[in-house]
Formats: C-alpha cells, structure tokens, sequence
C-alpha cells in the first residue's frame, strides 16, 4: 500500500523575466519500506522535489498525499505538526544546534513532541547506540566528525518515529569511509526495522545501495527504475 | 546567547550602566524632595495646622480661635501625636537701627514648639528662648544679614494690636537660625508667645494656629480625622494642604523619574534590537532546521524571546544591583553639592544630599527591563518567522 501519493506536483519559480520549472508535473508512489534515491544532475529540480514533499516549500500546483492526507490542503500550523509527528529530515550539512550535545539534539525533536523524559532518554540512548554513537552521547557537535554528526541527524530523524524519511544529499559532505558507514546504517534500518528512505543525490555509492531509482531531469520524471 | 560573547556583553554592560545611572539619579532625587518635604514639616508647618476658616488666606490678627489652648491640649492626649504648639501669628514689620523688613511673627512656648518644629537645632548662634531675658526674638541669618544685625542687636517691631491700633516693640536678638530655605529664613522671625500676647492683646489661652507633628509620616490622614473631631468648625489641614506645591513636587518628581528611566530603555531597546536581530540572522539555518523539523512558528518567537529577554534581564539585575547598591551607600553618606549651595539654597534645597531608595522602584524597573526585553524580541522573532524553512536551509 503506498503511503505518498504525489499527484501532477509543479513548482513554478517566477524570475523578472522568465518563467522555470522546477518541477514538472510529476505523479509518483512511495510503498511503505522503500530505499530510493531521487537522482538527477545539478537543477533538475531534487531538492525542490523533496522540499515539497516533506512539505517545507509550497507545490504551484498538485498534491503530495500521506497515509490519505492532503499536506498541502492542511493549514501552515497543522502541517508544522504534521512534519513532526510523519516525516524525518536528513540535511546535507547535517544542521545539529551547536550548543546542544548528541543527546540533546536527538531528543529536541522528542521533547517538541511532548514525550515524557524518561521515554525521550530511554530511546536517544538506544538510537545512538544504533548508529554506533553510544561512546560519544555527551559530545557536542564540534566534537564529532562529519560522519558522526550525520549519523546523530539519522538518529534524529529517527526519534519522531516518522513514517519516512527525507534526506537531501546527506552524504555529500561525507569522505568514502563516512559515507560507506552511513548507508550501511540505515539500509540496516530499512531492512530491520522496515523504515522508509527518500534521498536525493548525485552520490554512486548511495544509488547502488538504493532499491528505486528515480531519475530527475528538468523537473520531470526521465526513469523509475527498481532493481 | 553566549556564541558573540562580547556583543552580549556590550548590551549587558550598557544596560547595567543605563539602570545603574537611572536608579541612582531616581533615588538621588526622591533624596533630595524628601529633604525638601522634610524641612517644609519640620521647620516651617508641622504635619497638620489647626486654624479659624479664612483665617490663612487674610491672616487677620482677629482671626484667632478663642480656645486654642484647651483644643491643643486635648490633641495632645493622642497617642499618635508626637507634638501640638499653639501659636500666635501676625504678619508685621522689623526694623534695625539700619533698615527694615516685612515679616510673618510667630509667638510660641519654646517648649512646646520644640515638640513640633526644629528651628531650635538650626541655630547658628546665640540660643533658643533660654534664661529670663525680656522680649527676646530669634531671627533667620538672611533677614539678620539684610537688617545688618547681630546676637544682642535690637530690632523693633510694629505691628496692629487686636484694637487695629498700631503699636510696636522692642526685642531683642538672641537667636539666628540657618534653615537653608532662604525664603523662610529672611520670611519668618520667632517670639514667645506671651510677649506677642501682651503687644497684641489676644485673650490668655486663644491662638492663631495649632501646628501638630504625628509620631510617624504615614499616620498624618488618621490623626487628622481625631483632630477634626477635637476642633469642630475649624480649618483642619495636613501639610499636603497646607503646601500643595510639595506635594505636587513630590508626585511630579516620581513621574519625571519613571520617564526618564523609560528613555534610558528605549535607547538600549534599540541596541538590544540590534544585538538579538544579528543573532538571529547568524542562526538562521538552525532556526530554519527547527521549523522543518516541526518546531511551531509560536515556540520559535518564545525562543527568541526568552533569549532576548534574558539578555535584557541580565544586564537589568546588574544594573539594578549596581544602582541599588551605590543608592543604598549614599543614604548614610551624603552627596555634597556645597559648590552650587547658593542655587539650591535659594530654591529650599539642602546642598548636602542623602539618597531615598525605593524597592517599588527597583520592582517597577525590573518589570520595565522585561517589558523592553519583550518589545526588543518582537522584530528579531518576525525577521526569523518570515524564512519559509526551506529557504532559511539554503542560506550558507
């Protein structure tokens, strides 16, 4: 059963002078357990894509459809609280607040959700086990390597219990060894734990990990393609 | 808060400077009316006055009350009362040997005059109605300076007796007192009682006016509704009344003072403004993380704002500290302003200055520096809520 429909998605970016589309009209479905890479050359509209379906930039037109709701249709504060409750994020810069250690930045998203502290410690600690950072819980962003700060934003994407994720180029700051190390991590998630990846990125090592390809290219869909 | 240590602690620092300046310039002036307040009861009308109606506006030397002496002593058997003098009042003219003046005489038991007013601690030579020497008068250093006389100098008065005869008498000086209210001290001469009595030729036990000091400042509206039930049909006023000029001061001053610290806020609103607003732009993309990742645009304004308050507030406590601690050393140590007595004594205020603190105040401020800190948030959080998160990620 799919849980995201995207039905004629466009995004138009009026310029002084011209008219582009970002994305073109683009219908697709996301089954439950995915591991798919979004792919494309530079502005062919990945980012924008996955900005409108983790509802962060509004489509000019189309519908991005969750578990059978209209994200687009909600109000800008039910859709706040829809993102956090649904949809994980991964960015491409890794975003961890500085000022907060691994714990503290797994657990914002917990304490946003309004979970008890005991719930919120009990399950920080074992995501960071997950993704081989239990030694390194009480260690602030500036202490951790690319590779380790990434790993904590998986974890936090991962506290909401979202029904996917969305990861925009999250290996595109990482060395190989980092990178390897990560998507051995969450294709061990999506495999045990059945959990939904979304990446955009030009990245070859991510795509051969990936089960789906999606191939983007002046905003529209060129290929689908699952191995 | 802490990532731009010292631009945080540029703000901290100007607001603990500005409130410092603020309640320190505040308690100063409180200081300095309370003095002003203080003198104008002590020295010159007590805290309550109780007279014949019409008789302040004419001062006609018939308009005494007949009883004033069994009025005051009943009013002396208030526990509340620290002090009640009956007094003869008659304005007139003093002459020395050179010049003259017009003057307000005051007749008084020294005894009991010493329960109400302090002249007798002003002197600055001679004594107080002390021995058994005939008509003596003591007299303020101005009006001595003016009529060029000294200790043991005689002057004349001339004043109209109960009859509107004419009739005059010779004192003597025995006292000069130093008020520093150059007004009062060149304005009013003081006489005994029986020695006004006998040239004016009022009835034994009758007088002008019965100035009442109570034991305490706060106390004035109660005692003064036992002593208008001691003196019925009579005028009775507290020195609100009796000086509403003082009173006017007393408030005005209070209001000038808030507005004043309220400008001291309003220019440091600007720079905390500034301070947050450059914060805010350096974290934009964690702001924007924040928003995508489900923070509500109303946490978002909470968190800039209790930041920017907090800021506001610790530069606030320090100044209010600071302040509070300069204010309180200068209660008991005085601000001498000698080098501009000549001013403050001419307009009734003492060139010495002791400070008053308020905590109402303090309470007020640190309510005021929240509020500013609240204000100051207001753009900062609308700048940060006007990225759509996904734009605010973008920014490098």
């Amino acid at each position: 059963m799919s849980i995201i429909k995207i039905k004629n998605l466009t995004k138009i970016y009026d310029g002084s002078s011209i008219e582009v589309k970002a994305v073109d009209h683009i219908d697709l479905r996301f089954e439950k357990g995915e591991f798919t890479a979004v792919v494309g050359p530079s502005g062919s509209g990945k980012t924008t894509f996955l900005n409108m379906l983790g509802g962060l930039d509004s489509p000019t037109e189309g519908e991005v459809i969750i578990d059978d709701v209209d994200m687009w249709s909600l109000s800008s504060r039910k859709r706040i609280d829809f993102r956090l409750h649904n949809i994980g994020f991964v960015f491409q810069a890794y975003n961890l607040l500085p000022v907060l250690t691994a714990r503290e930045n797994v657990e914002l998203i917990m304490e946003l959700q309004g979970r008890s502290k005991k719930e919120r410690t009990k399950r920080t600690t074992a995501l960071l086990e997950e993704v081989g950072l239990g030694d390194r819980i009480d260690s602030r962003p500036s202490k951790l390597s690319g590779g380790e700060q990434q790993r904590v934003a998986v974890a936090r994407a991962l506290a909401s219990k979202p029904k996917f994720i969305l990861a925009d180029e999250p290996t595109a700051n990482l060395d190989s060894k980092a990178t390897e190390n990560l998507l051995d991590i969450m294709e061990q998630l999506n495999k045990e734990e059945n959990i939904t990846f979304i990446f955009s990125t030009h990245d070859a090592r991510v795509m051969k990990k990936a089960r789906r390809i999606v191939t983007l290219e002046d905003g529209k869909i060129l290929s689908d393609l699952t191995k | 808060m802490w990532r731009n240590k010292l631009r945080s602690l540029v703000i901290i620092i100007a607001m603990a400077l500005g409130l410092t300046t603020g309640i320190f310039s505040t308690a100063f002036y409180e200081g300095l009316i309370d003095q002003r307040i203080d003198k104008v009861i002590k020295s010159e009308i007590s805290h309550i006055q109780v007279h014949k109606p019409g008789f302040r506006n004419a001062t006609e030397i018939s308009g005494f009350i007949p009883n004033a002496e069994a009025i005051a002593e009943k009013i002396r058997t208030f526990p509340e009362v620290a002090g009640v003098s009956n007094r003869l009042i008659v304005n007139s003219m003093i002459a020395s040997a050179e010049t003259g003046a017009g003057v307000k005489i005051v007749g008084v038991d020294p005894a009991r005059e010493k329960k109400v007013t302090n002249i007798h601690t002003k002197l600055v030579e001679g004594t107080y109605f002390e021995g058994k020497r005939r008509n003596p008068v003591v007299i303020g250093h101005k009006l001595a300076e003016k009529l060029n006389v000294h200790l043991g100098s005689k002057v004349v008065i001339t004043l109209q007796d109960i009859n509107n005869d004419i009739t005059a008498g010779a004192f003597r000086v025995t006292g000069i007192f130093n008020t520093m209210s150059n007004a009062f001290d060149e304005g009013s001469i003081f006489v005994r009682f029986n020695d006004l009595q006998r040239l004016t030729m009022i009835p034994d036990k009758a007088g002008h006016e019965i100035a009442i000091l109570a034991s305490k400042n706060d106390i004035v509206n109660a005692v003064k509704l036992k002593v208008d039930s001691a003196a019925p049909g009579l005028e009775v006023l507290t020195w609100l009344d009796l000086s509403p000029e003082m009173s006017y001061l007393n408030e005005a001053m209070d209001l000038y003072m808030y507005i004043f610290i309220v400008i001291i806020l309003f220019a440091l609103l600007f720079g905390i403004i500034n301070t947050m607003l450059m914060a805010v732009l350096e974290r934009i993309k964690e702001i924007g993380m924040l928003m995508a990742i489900g923070m509500n645009k109303t946490r978002v304004f909470l968190l800039i704002m209790y930041e920017t308050v907090f800021l506001s507030l610790t530069g606030g406590v320090f100044g209010v500290i600071f302040g509070s601690l300069i204010s309180k050393y200068y209660e008991t140590h005085k601000i001498d302003l000698s080098i501009w007595a000549d001013g403050y004594l001419e307009l009734g205020y003492d060139p010495f200055v002791y400070t008053r603190l308020e905590w109402p105040l303090l309470v007020n401020v640190t309510i005021m520096v929240i509020i500013t800190g609240i204000l100051a948030s207001i753009y900062p959080a609308w700048k940060a809520l006007s990225y759509n998160p996904a734009n605010a990620l973008r920014i490098e």
